[in-house]
């Protein structure tokens, strides 16, 4: 507990995360502003749509949660972490976890936020959540931003570069991802199994899907793709923290 | 020569810099003294034209900085030493530099030589210790050979064989003809090594002088008496309006006269009463509480238009005494 | 000149530069062979049939990839400057704080314009070691213009990477504005309703990706040209121009504030 309260005020007594809470937050719902008022009777808006620029806010999460880590290396305050808490297991579960909830809330308001933007603006378009699959579009954002945040904070880790993680992170979430699934047939096979595919399949999967996005048949449902998202994640924060145990803080 | 004229910087609100004007001569070191947060860095950093002043202007030899050519050739600076990427190796940090300047290559090897870093020049500047840095960071003010040189608290952190090493090299740059003005938080400090001063206090100008003067105006001085016949000394003392207070110590009790006082005026008052002295002392106040005292009243010390505090508090005289050093 | 021989050395005389060239030209070539060799097997299968074609343009797919390391560096080659201050050391070394950046904004578009130009070269060059029933060979002013292309955009989106790192003066902003709006921004605004597709033209990425004819949103054979609002050459002087607007910009902030 005094783990998970230490990282906590680590986290909130530095600039960056509210930064990053504040453009995730902005940035998402300012697009999603500008989906519904550009859309009409040609475009309906949907739950779905509502949620289509949901992929900003995660973004920066990533970054955010990959600067968590890779700060701490950076100002060398890591030292002093482990210093204080030679138990490297410990806080690395703890700082993660944090990061994780953060997200997950953050996640959360972003996309009722967004969902609530689409309701105002088009008082008369269907954006009730009715269905399961309604409610895993909106809710589901915030398992997607904690899910994603641990893994950023293992590429963090492991990296101990701001740069370089982060440039890692991004252009893997958004260009490599995209060009390995577009790949002329072996895209379409791969592409279940990108870990950031797989979790907008988690959100997109059933129901109407935004303009633009094509169905594709998939090997999993929608919480078997977030299952393996999550496993992805798992399988990161493992490697990390036996590494971060291994070598010299 | 740098002539600071009105100089005013305000982040937000607060005032680092607020009206300051000071000229720093050729031939001395010139000392930039205050406490904490008073502005000196920030002054250094509009005299080298990082920080634009919101008011007044600082020339140099006549010049703005931008108005240099090369300025690397004129106007050598350490502001921090860790101004430094920690990726590049020492050589390369000041082989940029020299190039920048139009400075041949071998300045950097004899600028290295010059500071003793040769052995570690190829080493990553990131992994040297404070000391090695600090020498880093004098070997780049020393690249373009100038006639100007501005060093901020350059003994930070240093051993004492890496600070007698500084003040020797200011001392000798200034003997050289050089303008050196350096910073420092430590009046100890700077009257070791500085013969002008120039004292901010809360981004004002407190004084502009030598080092002497500021240490005679600046510090208290006190006169101590012993005398076989101290009660009757004391009497006349107090009755002249003389403060005072009685000191004992190994040899007998002392008294020890303060406020505006000579050790001339108390003998002859003894002569006069015909009392005999066994010892007639002046001494001086601490230089820090002194300098304290003045720093940390800037404000009011400026509204009230006077010359250094007058006769000070009796707490203060207590002070005076248990940290008090004699000369 | 001697600014500019200062702003050499300083590049080269850190890690990351050589680390980001290295990156650029792998990922470049290495995505380019994977998306030719893929494409080139499915065509063999199934023939005219399918919707891909092989070409020149097919060996640049990784162009794209390159441009975003680019972008990075040419961020970080500023930021790291603010992070350690030594952007403090270098303007009191040179005041004249344009000639500072453009001396950076030289030496960095032209190592990236190389960079581009071996990554360019060696994917199609590799390519056509890889690839022997295809026909490969650069003939027509379009191919020249895919291959040759790579580094004159790499030299503008390295300017766009430096103005925007000189503004946020903060790696991680830097890096994170950059890469999401090329790399999800632009998408995600060409697929607003109605509007998207009149704006995109204008989205500077995409204007640079079609001037290559590749990127996200190209392809070869794609039938791009057509209703756009410029000619191969206008795409390209509409990035260029985008970057130049931002680094005066940047130049005139950069003389406003403090170092
Ligand atoms: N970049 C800045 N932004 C905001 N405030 C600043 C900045 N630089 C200085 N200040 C403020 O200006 C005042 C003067 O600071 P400065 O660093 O010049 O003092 P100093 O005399 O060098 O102190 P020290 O002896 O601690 O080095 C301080 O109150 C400081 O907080
Ligand atoms: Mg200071």
């Amino acid at each position: 507990m005094t783990l998970l309260a230490v990282e906590r005020i680590k986290l909130f007594s530095t600039r960056s995360p509210w930064w990053c809470m504040l453009a995730a937050l902005a940035v998402t719902c300012g697009f999603t502003a500008l989906i519904t008022g550009t859309s009409g009777d040609d475009y309906p808006v949907s739950v779905q749509t509502t949620q289509f620029a949901s992929n900003f806010g995660l973004m920066v999460i990533l970054v955010m949660a990959a600067l968590a880590v890779t700060t701490e290396y950076r100002f060398g305050t890591i030292r002093a972490t482990f210093q204080a808490v030679p138990n490297r297991t410990a806080v690395l579960l703890a700082k993660t976890g944090v990061v994780a909830l953060l997200a997950g809330v953050v996640g959360e308001v972003v996309a009722f936020a967004s969902w609530g933007i689409g309701k105002v603006m088009r008082p008369s378009a269907d954006l009730a959540l009715n269905s399961a699959a309604d409610w895993r579009h909106v809710a589901g954002v915030g398992l997607v931003f904690a899910v994603g945040a641990v893994l950023a904070v293992a590429v963090g880790t492991l990296v101990r570069h701001t740069a370089g993680a982060v440039t890692l992170l991004l252009v893997w979430a958004l260009l490599v991802e995209t060009l390995l699934s577009a790949l002329p047939t072996v895209g379409e096979k791969i592409q279940p199994w990108l870990p950031f595919n797989a979790a907008s399949n988690f959100m997109l999967m059933g129901g109407t899907p935004p303009p633009g996005a094509s169905v594709v048949s998939q090997p999993y449902g929608p919480w078997g793709a977030l299952a393996y998202f999550t496993g992805v994640a798992a399988a990161g924060l493992v490697i990390t923290i036996v590494v971060a145990n291994r070598r010299d803080a | 020569m740098i002539e600071a004229v009105g100089l005013t910087k305000r982040y937000g609100r607060t005032v680092a810099v607020d009206n300051l004007s000071f000229t720093v001569k050729p031939g001395r070191v010139t000392g930039f003294l205050g406490p904490n947060g008073a502005g000196k860095s920030t002054t250094m950093r509009m005299i080298l034209g990082l920080d634009r002043p919101d008011a007044g202007q600082v020339r140099i030899d006549g010049k703005t900085y931008h108005q240099l050519d090369r300025p690397l050739r004129t106007v050598g600076a350490l502001l921090d030493a860790k101004w430094v990427h920690p990726n590049r190796s020492a050589r390369a940090h000041l082989r940029w530099l020299a190039r920048s300047n139009g400075l041949p290559n071998r300045r950097v090897g004899e600028v290295l030589e010059l500071v003793g870093l040769t052995s570690v020049a190829d080493r990553r500047a990131g992994g040297f210790s404070l000391g090695m840095s600090q020498r880093l960071g004098i070997a780049a003010a020393l690249l373009g050979d100038p006639q100007i040189l501005l060093f901020d608290e350059p003994v930070n952190g240093l051993d004492p064989e890496g600070i007698h090493w500084i003040r020797q090299l200011m001392k000798r740059l200034a003997a050289e003809g050089r303008t050196v003005f350096v910073s420092s938080h430590l009046l100890s400090e700077m009257a070791q090594t500085a013969q002008d001063l120039v004292v901010v206090g809360r981004g004002r100008l407190i004084a502009q002088c030598t080092t002497a003067e500021f240490v005679d105006t600046a510090s208290e001085t006190s006169v101590r008496v012993r005398s076989p016949q101290l009660d009757r000394l004391r009497e006349v003392l107090l009755r002249k309006g003389y403060a005072l207070h009685v000191e004992p110590g190994v040899d007998g009790n002392a008294l020890v006269v303060t406020g505006s006082v000579t050790s001339e005026q108390v003998g002859e008052i003894a002569a006069e009463q015909d009392v005999v002295l066994h010892e007639l002392s002046v001494r001086r106040g601490s230089l820090e509480e002194a300098f304290m005292r003045l720093t940390g009243d800037s404000v009011e010390y400026r509204t009230d238009g006077q010359g250094p505090a007058g006769p000070a508090a009796a707490g203060s005289e207590d002070l005076m005494v248990a940290g008090g050093v004699n000369r | 000149m001697s600014v500019l021989g200062a702003e050499r050395i300083k590049l080269f005389s850190t890690k990351s530069p050589w680390w980001s060239s290295l990156a650029t030209v792998v990922f470049v070539v290495g995505f380019g062979m994977i998306f030719l060799l893929t494409t080139a097997s499915l065509v063999r299968e199934d023939g005219p049939a399918v919707p891909f074609r092989v070409g020149v343009s097919t060996t640049q797919q990784g162009i794209f990839f390159g441009q975003m390391v680019i972008l990075v560096m040419a961020a970080l080659a500023i930021t790291t400057e603010y992070r350690f201050n030594t952007i403090k050391t270098t303007f009191q070394a040179i005041p004249g704080r344009t000639s500072v950046m453009l001396s950076k904004a030289l030496i960095i578009g032209l190592l990236a314009a190389v960079l581009g130009e071996i990554a360019a070269f060696a994917s199609w060059g590799l390519g056509r070691l890889l690839v022997t029933d295809f026909d490969l060979t650069i003939r027509t002013a379009d191919q020249w213009r895919q291959v040759a292309g790579a580094g004159l955009v790499f030299a503008i989106t390295a300017i766009i990477g430096l103005a925007v790192g000189a503004l946020t003066r903060h790696t991680a902003g830097a890096v994170t504005a950059l890469l999401v709006w090329a790399m999800l921004g632009e998408q995600l605004i060409g697929a607003i309703p109605r509007v998207g597709d009149k704006i995109q033209p204008w989205l500077p990425f995409n204007a640079g990706g079609h001037f290559l004819g590749v990127g996200p949103n190209q392809n070869e054979g794609a039938q791009t040209g057509t209703d756009l609002p410029y000619n191969a050459w206008g795409a390209v002087a509409y990035f260029a121009g985008v970057a130049v607007v931002l680094f005066l910009v940047a130049v005139l902030v950069v003389n406003r504030r403090d170092a």
